[in-house]
Order: C-alpha cells, then structure tokens, then sequence
C-alpha cells in the first residue's frame, strides 16, 4: 500500500494553521462558495449520502441518511449542534482538529448548515478544552469579518448563525439527546427516543447533531466528490446484510503502553496490530501488549491474539466488541493487571451515569463495587457471573435503559469476564491486593 | 445587595439573543459567575434565575447536576489543577502523579491549599491521552506531567 497522504491532518503542522489567511491560501472555503453558487442544499445532501460518510461521533450512523430525516418543507428552524464534547476516555482527535484546524471544522459546519437548511448551529464544546475553544472562538470572530457568516454569505441568500456553548465537565452531554437538553440549560438527561432529534431536537424543533470529525468531512466531499472518499476504506461485508462499509479517512488515537501515542489518518479498516506497530512505534519497554481497548473503553476489550481484527465500522464486532466506537487504542502491556484496568472502567462508568435509569446507575455501581473488592483481595468466584449478568442487562440493547452510556459501561464488563477469565480467577485465587490505595476525594 | 454587579448582568443578558429560550442562558451565565467569584453563592443562584425567568429550584437543579460548579463552602483557589486519571493516563502513572501532588499541596483530591492558591482534584479523561500522564490547569492541558514538571507547575502558580 503506498503511503496514505493525510487530507483532515494535512494543515497540522503548518505555522498558523489555524487563521483564515492561510486556510484559504490552501484552498480553503472553495467547497463552501462551489456549493452556495452552484449546488441546491439537496444536492450536497446527495453528494454526502453517496459518499457513503457514517458519524464519526461513535455510532456511525450514515450522514447523509440521517440529514433526510428532517421533515420536507419544515419552515424552520431547524438547528444544527456540532458536537465537541468529545469525552470518551482515550480519545483526542476532535481536539487536534479545532486546536490546529479551526476554519476546515467550519467550512464543514457551514456546508452542513446550507445543506440542512439550517440558520442557527450551536457548537456545543466541552469546558476542559478552553484552548480549542478559543481557536474556534477566533476563528468564528474572522468568518463575520470577512462576510462567511451572518447575514447574505458570499453575496448569496445563506445567513447563519455559530454559537459556541461550553459544557461543564459531564461525559453524559456528548450523548445527542443530553447534549441537547444542557444547550437548553436542564440538567443532561438524554431523552427517550423516539422521537428523534431530527424530528424534534432542540427548542422542540428538528435538529441535526453531527460530530467535529464527521463535518471535517464534509468539506472535502464537497470539495472532491463521493467517488474520491469511496476510494478509500472498507465495502459492505457480504455476511453483514446491516453493514452500509466503511469508508473514507478516519483519525486514530493511540495511547497507553506504546512508544509514540499520538493521533494518525489513515484509511478505515486498519488493524490494530499495524496501527500499533507501525503508527504507534510499537509496545513500550520492549515489552508484548496484553490486549487494548479498540475504540475508546466503551467499545469493550481486545487480546493481544485479536489485533489482527480491522478497525473498521463492521471489525470489531467480529470479536465481540461493540463497534468501531472513537476509533482510539490504548494498549495495556503484558505486565498490567487486568483487575486495574477493569476498575479504572467501571470507576469512570459509576461516576458519570446520569442517574436518571435505575439500572445504570445501580449497575455501574455494583459493578465498580465488584471490582472494587476484587482489587483488595476479597473478590470471590460467584463475584465473575454476577459481572457477567449485570454487564449483559444494561443498555439499549437489552431495552432497560434510555441511552447507550449503560451499553458501554456493561460491554467491557462482559467481555474481561469472557475473555480474561483465567488471569482474574488466579488473582481472586491468590487474594492478592493491588498497589497502593489512591487518594481518596475529599469532598466531591 | 446584589450579587451580580452591573457589568455582570450585562455580560449575561449579551447572551440572550443567542437562543430561543432564556432558561438556554444557563450554563453560560453559571460560568460567568462561577469564573468571577470562583463559586456560585446561593443568592447568585436566585439573582441568575430571575434574570432567567425560571425558578431558583430549577436553575439549582441545573447547577448541581454538573459537579463542576462550586458553592461558597467551596469556594476555588486561585488555579484549578485536575489531574487526569482516566484509562490512558492511569496505565502511565497519573495515580503516582495525583498522590504525589496530595503531598506536596497538603490535600486531598477536592481541597484548596492553605494560602487558597490551588485546588487540586481527579478529572476523568482530559483528552490529552497522547501526553499522559495529563492535568488541566484551569481550562488548558499540559501533556508528560512528571513529579519534576508539576513542582516547577506548582512554583509558578505559587507566585
Ligand atoms: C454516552 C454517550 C456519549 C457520547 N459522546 C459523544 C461525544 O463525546 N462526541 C460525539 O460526537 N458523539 C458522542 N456520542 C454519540 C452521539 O450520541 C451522536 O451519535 C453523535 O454525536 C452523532 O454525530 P455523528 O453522526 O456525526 O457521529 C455519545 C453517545 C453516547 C451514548
Ligand atoms: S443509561 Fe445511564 S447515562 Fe443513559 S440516561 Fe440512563 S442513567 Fe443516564
Ligand atoms: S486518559 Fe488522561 S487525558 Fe485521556
């Protein structure tokens, strides 16, 4: 395979990437004047849908498809949330995008915007990333000046409006539906669904929310055409009658025990083996890797003998994980204790459960609990199963919960009990304790 | 006496135009407060809400779901330093990093030193995974934190 050349990384490097001088020097807000001169909203709506683009945000549900769920002929308005609140632990590419290329996430807005028909976008950002923040922040200030938002765009009909809204710290927002009721000042409660946003979102009114990477995107479908992001990925898996492929580029995160962490572009359907190896200059310390999380610890558990497994939308499901999720690996070496990477899980899960389900929040709990006494020492045999029964009835799936943070959080419960069996029955069996304690929150 | 000076006020009522609701204004006007005072005092609570035509219940309801905002019992130090101790962070030392921090600051995750300097706490994952172990400080990340980067961290947010 020849080397892939970055197109959603390729401004990275540049000394001042993120102004609008030299993002246009680049070619930037070409897409967005051929579409407002040359295309109807439908048209780019098309483009999108035969491109075959699926969100990036962790569900990878098709773009396209999902932009013609909005009612026709809807008078408006229709508003569309960018979706920044990227807080799926080990997962860091929306961040370099608006850090270091803010102007190529607008133009993405901008264009999903037109093709929507919406006029107000709220880009929905989390606290903790105040320098992204800013470049956005700036970014937005320069579009006003230079007659890209507002009123009449480049001497055209197409007026909109960007908002930037900072969360306040909760996993749960980045969740469509919860994300949509903290814009509207209420506590993050994701809604049961349907209806979905598309149909009612926002202020009651239909919605679009699409993640910083999926509108990235977009930009450059425009800009090249569906065949060009086609030629790129995974098809539809034949065996698979729900799998719509997987293609064009995808950033990678890599984190964790390996010598060069740090986000790559490449295109969907590389294996973990080779993103790791190659990308990732292999395991730290000379060591062999234990397994890893494939897409951020929602996603469940690979083993080392499972890295060859593509990381496309349709991979990881073929070894029991639950998708392709963020896309972002972290490794844990062969030294790690699976007992510590476990709890780290369901300590991350307990904490930001919305509460609002009783499974979930009462399973996340039993479970960190669980865990938790495995790791002093007292853990007990039956303690395995019952992980096992609480991780396989929480969620959307097994239809108790109203989101998918409880599928996330059961997922890799499930699978450590299934696929590490025997290293945590040795440690129950030994009645070893982990290290030392950590320091407990004083208030919190 | 109010809370909410003028320029305040102003600040907050700048944002309304923005949404189609005034109760939207929540979580912008939370951080206005919450940034100025370093908490949000009770009567803050209640001034925001009439601001916002909601009861201070709701906007109670609201703040306190985001374990983000402070009230006066917990007032911020100078800088806030979150120390990351998610998955990517965890495998590379951030447990050391927070007890090591503990020590030299004299408190636990959630307290303010003495001199009300720093309040140090846990975050869960920062989204600077490929500079673990990682901490916050305030709103901006700093990747590779050794115990020696966070002490030279620590003087200059002493000064
Ligand atoms: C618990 C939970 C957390 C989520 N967090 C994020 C997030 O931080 N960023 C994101 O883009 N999508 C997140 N999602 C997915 C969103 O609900 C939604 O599918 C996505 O933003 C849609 O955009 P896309 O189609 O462009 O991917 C989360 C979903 C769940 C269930
Ligand atoms: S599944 Fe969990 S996080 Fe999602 S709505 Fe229910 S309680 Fe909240
Ligand atoms: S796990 Fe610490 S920054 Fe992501």
């Amino acid at each position: 395979m020849p080397d892939f050349e970055p197109v959603l990384l390729r401004r990275i490097a540049k000394p001042d990437s993120t102004s609008l001088a030299s993002y246009q020097a680049d070619g930037g807000y070409q897409a967005l004047r051929k579409a407002v001169t040359t295309m109807t909203p439908e048209q780019v709506i098309d483009v999108v849908k035969t491109s075959g683009l699926r969100g990036r945000g962790g569900a990878g549900f098709p773009t396209g498809v999902k932009w013609t769920f909005l009612p026709k002929g809807h008078p408006g308005p229709i508003y569309f949330c960018v979706n920044a609140d990227e807080s799926e632990p080990c997962t860091f590419n929306n961040r370099i995008l608006m850090e270091q290329d803010p102007h190529q996430v607008l133009e993405g807005i901008l264009l999903s915007c037109y093709a929507v028909r919406a006029w107000t976008a709220y880009f929905y950002i989390r606290y903790e990333y105040g320098k992204a923040f800013r470049a956005i922040e700036n970014a937005i200030r320069e579009l006003y000046a230079n007659n890209l938002l507002g009123k009449g765009i480049l001497g055209t009909g197409f007026n909109l409006d960007v908002f930037v809204h900072r969360g306040a710290g909760a996993y749960i927002c980045g969740e469509e539906t919860g994300l949509i009721e903290s814009l509207e000042g209420k506590r993050a409660w994701p809604r049961i669904k349907p209806p979905f946003p598309a149909v009612e979102g926002a202020f009651r009114k239909p919605t679009i929310v699409n993640n910083i990477e999926t509108v990235a995107c977009v930009t450059h479908i425009v800009n090249r055409g569906a065949d060009w992001f086609k030629s790129m990925g995974v098809p539809p898996d034949p065996k698979n009658p729900r799998d719509a492929g997987s293609y064009g580029p995808k950033l990678y995160c890599i984190s964790g025990h390996v010598n060069k962490p740090g986000c790559v572009e490449l295109p969907l359907g590389i294996s973990v083996r080779e993103l790791v190896d190659k990308h990732g200059g292999g395991v730290w310390k000379g060591r062999k890797a234990k397994g890893c999380i494939p897409g951020g610890i929602s996603m469940g558990l690979m083993t080392e003998v499972e890295f060859d497994t593509p990381l496309d939308f349709n991979g990881p499901g073929k070894v029991g994980c639950l998708g392709l999720g963020t896309a972002a690996v972290t490794v844990f070496d062969e030294q790690t204790s699976i007992v510590d990477v476990l709890y780290n899980i369901c300590r991350f899960f307990e904490h930001e459960s919305c509460g609002q389900c009783t499974p979930c929040r009462e399973g996340t709990g039993w479970m960190r609990k669980i865990v938790e006494r495995i790791r002093n020492g007292q853990g007990r045999f039956e303690d395995l199963e019952i992980l096992g029964e609480v991780g396989n009835n929480i969620g959307i799936m097994p239809g108790t919960t109203i989101c998918g943070l409880a599928d996330g959080a059961g997922w890799p419960v499930k699978q450590a009990v299934k696929k590490f069996r025997p290293e945590l029955e040795a440690y129950i069996r030994s009645g070893q304790k982990s290290r030392q304690p950590l320091p407990l929150a004083a208030v919190h | 006496m109010s809370v909410l000076t003028p320029e305040l006020r102003q600040k907050i009522e700048a944002y309304f135009p923005r949404y189609p609701s005034k109760q939207a204004v929540a979580l912008p006007a939370l951080h206005l407060v919450h940034d100025t005072l370093r908490c949000v005092p009770l009567e803050a609570v209640r001034e925001i809400a009439e601001m916002l035509e909601i009861s201070p219940a709701e906007l109670n309801d609201t703040m306190s779901f985001y374990g983000f905002f402070k009230d006066e019992q917990h007032r911020l130090g100078k800088t806030r330093l979150w120390v990351c101790r998610s998955l990517a962070c965890q495998l590379r030392g951030s447990d050391e990093l927070l007890g090591h921090l503990c020590e030299k600051l004299h408190v636990q995750p959630g307290q303010t030193t003495q001199d009300g300097n720093i309040t140090l706490e846990f975050a869960e994952c920062i989204g600077a995974c490929e500079g673990a172990p990682s901490v916050l400080v305030n709103d901006e990340a700093m990747m590779d934190v050794s115990n020696e980067k966070a002490d030279k961290l620590i003087e200059e947010l002493r000064r």
